[in-house]
């Protein structure tokens, strides 16, 4: 996510200074993203340049320099909120890529490799679910809550992904029974349970 | 630290068929205590459903031990095992089992009236756990007069009803849409802050998540646990382990 569009977007509100802009930054995502303060003075220059964004007014009296938006500006931001996000040139999935890795390695037990993210991962939902509880319970802002929802969802998805590779695997791995079978954690002493 | 309400040690639940002897539990070892909410989650086949039946005393294991309120229901007669069951236990399962000819407060009250409590007297406690459950006022109508969250809640609230402190849920939330299957979550949540222990079987992530704990099973066997795990000291303390 650009840091542009955000700037954009909160000073449609009205104008603003840097410290100000990164404060209900963190207000509307929950700090989930958090900026540091330079990314946003760096950022405000650059919209400066670019005519998307102007000063507005004398410095006050800390030195500080408020910025409003430009009817420029304004046409970027509804352009934004008009097109879709593409995730062309999103990091690559970490996950996706090592479940497909320790399928094709060999002496790699995958059932372990899934089961060890589904916990990781469903501690963090967990975690999300006790925040969104939370959230929802002192009537919460909206945005905040959608934000939390938005990584819920991801977390679930994950999660039922790793129950759909888990059973994929187990297929075929009675579909064809020359593949080395991948020790079952099930064969470990029964008193070994908890974190791994 | 209190006292597990429900331990389950070294559990194994084998079914013979012919020649071929079918582990459903292996070596099942779980500790839940009051003010937890445990869920337990694996694959079809993988033993859910006979950790819940065990846990309550509607099957028994093949080894190990069942120890519900500190009492090991192996030890007991049928007659006194069922009497703990009755009065510690409260199941929640996916068809509600509510009895459309009772109103929503007379279900609630039955149990207590098989307990043996006087009518008024379990009438009075059921008005109460309806008002737990966020159904004050409610109490009069019937199962089919009541939405499908309300009836969950009902059942909810039939589980926990007098002194029962094991409340074991079995895809509560199955017929639900996802915001009241929600709601419901809350209900049990809030039920087990409130001092009891629960045990809730799903498939579904969401749901889980709502857990203190999620347990996983595989073949019968806890292959792996989130959340806060209890430590060899305190099962020890509590007298699960051997």
């Amino acid at each position: 996510m650009s840091i542009r569009y955000g700037l954009l977007a909160l000073l449609e509100r009205g104008p603003s200074h840097g410290y100000q802009l990164r404060a209900e930054f963190d207000a509307a995502t929950g700090a989930t993203w958090p900026l540091n303060v330079g990314q946003v003075y760096t950022t405000l220059d650059r919209l400066e340049r670019d005519g998307l964004v102007a000063q507005d007014g004398d410095p006050d009296p800390d030195g500080r320099i408020a910025y409003r938006i430009t009817d420029a500006g304004r046409r970027e931001l509804a352009s934004w909120f008009a097109s879709p996000v593409t995730r062309q040139g999103a990091p690559r999935d970490e996950l996706a890529i090592k479940l497909a890795l320790a399928v094709t390695t060999p002496g790699v037990d995958v059932l372990t490799v899934v089961q060890t993210q589904r916990t990781a991962t469903m501690t963090g939902l967990q975690d999300l679910t006790r925040l969104k509880a939370r959230a929802d319970g002192d009537d919460g802002d909206l945005a905040w809550s959608l934000v939390l929802d938005s990584l819920l969802f991801r977390s679930e998805a994950e999660i039922r992904w790793l129950d759909h590779c888990e059973a994929r695997v187990a297929r075929a791995a009675t579909r064809r029974p020359v593949t080395p079978q991948p020790t079952a954690p099930a064969a470990e002493p029964a008193g070994k349970q908890g974190r791994r | 630290m209190s006292a597990p309400v429900l331990l389950l040690s070294s559990v194994t639940r084998e079914h013979v068929q012919g020649e071929v002897v079918v582990h459903a539990l292996r070596g099942v070892d779980l500790a839940v205590r009051p003010g937890e909410l445990v869920a337990v989650m694996g694959p079809s086949g993988s033993g859910k459903s006979t950790l819940l039946h065990i846990a309550g005393g509607l099957d028994t294991p093949t080894a190990g031990n069942v120890l519900v309120e500190g009492t090991d229901l192996a030890t007991l007669s049928a007659g006194a095992s069922a009497a703990v069951r009755r009065r510690s236990v409260g199941y929640v399962f996916q068809d509600l089992n509510l009895l459309p000819s009772l109103s929503a407060v007379e279900n609630v009250a039955l149990p207590r009236e098989l307990d043996g409590v006087r009518g008024r007297q379990a009438r009075r406690e059921a008005l109460e756990a309806l008002d737990e459950v966020g159904l004050a006022g409610l109490g009069d109508r019937f199962p089919d007069e009541m939405s499908g969250g309300q009836q969950q809640r009902v059942a909810i609230a039939r589980a926990l009803v007098g002194p029962r402190r094991l409340l074991l849920a079995d895809e509560p939330t199955g017929a639900l849409d996802s915001g009241t299957g929600e709601e419901v979550l809350r209900v049990l949540r809030a039920r087990c802050e409130a001092g009891a222990a629960g045990v809730l079987v799903t498939h579904e992530a969401r749901h889980a998540a709502w857990a203190d704990r999620v347990v996983f099973l595989r073949d019968g066997v806890v292959v792996d646990q989130s959340g806060p795990v209890a430590g060899a000291e305190s099962l020890l303390s509590a007298g699960g382990a051997p």
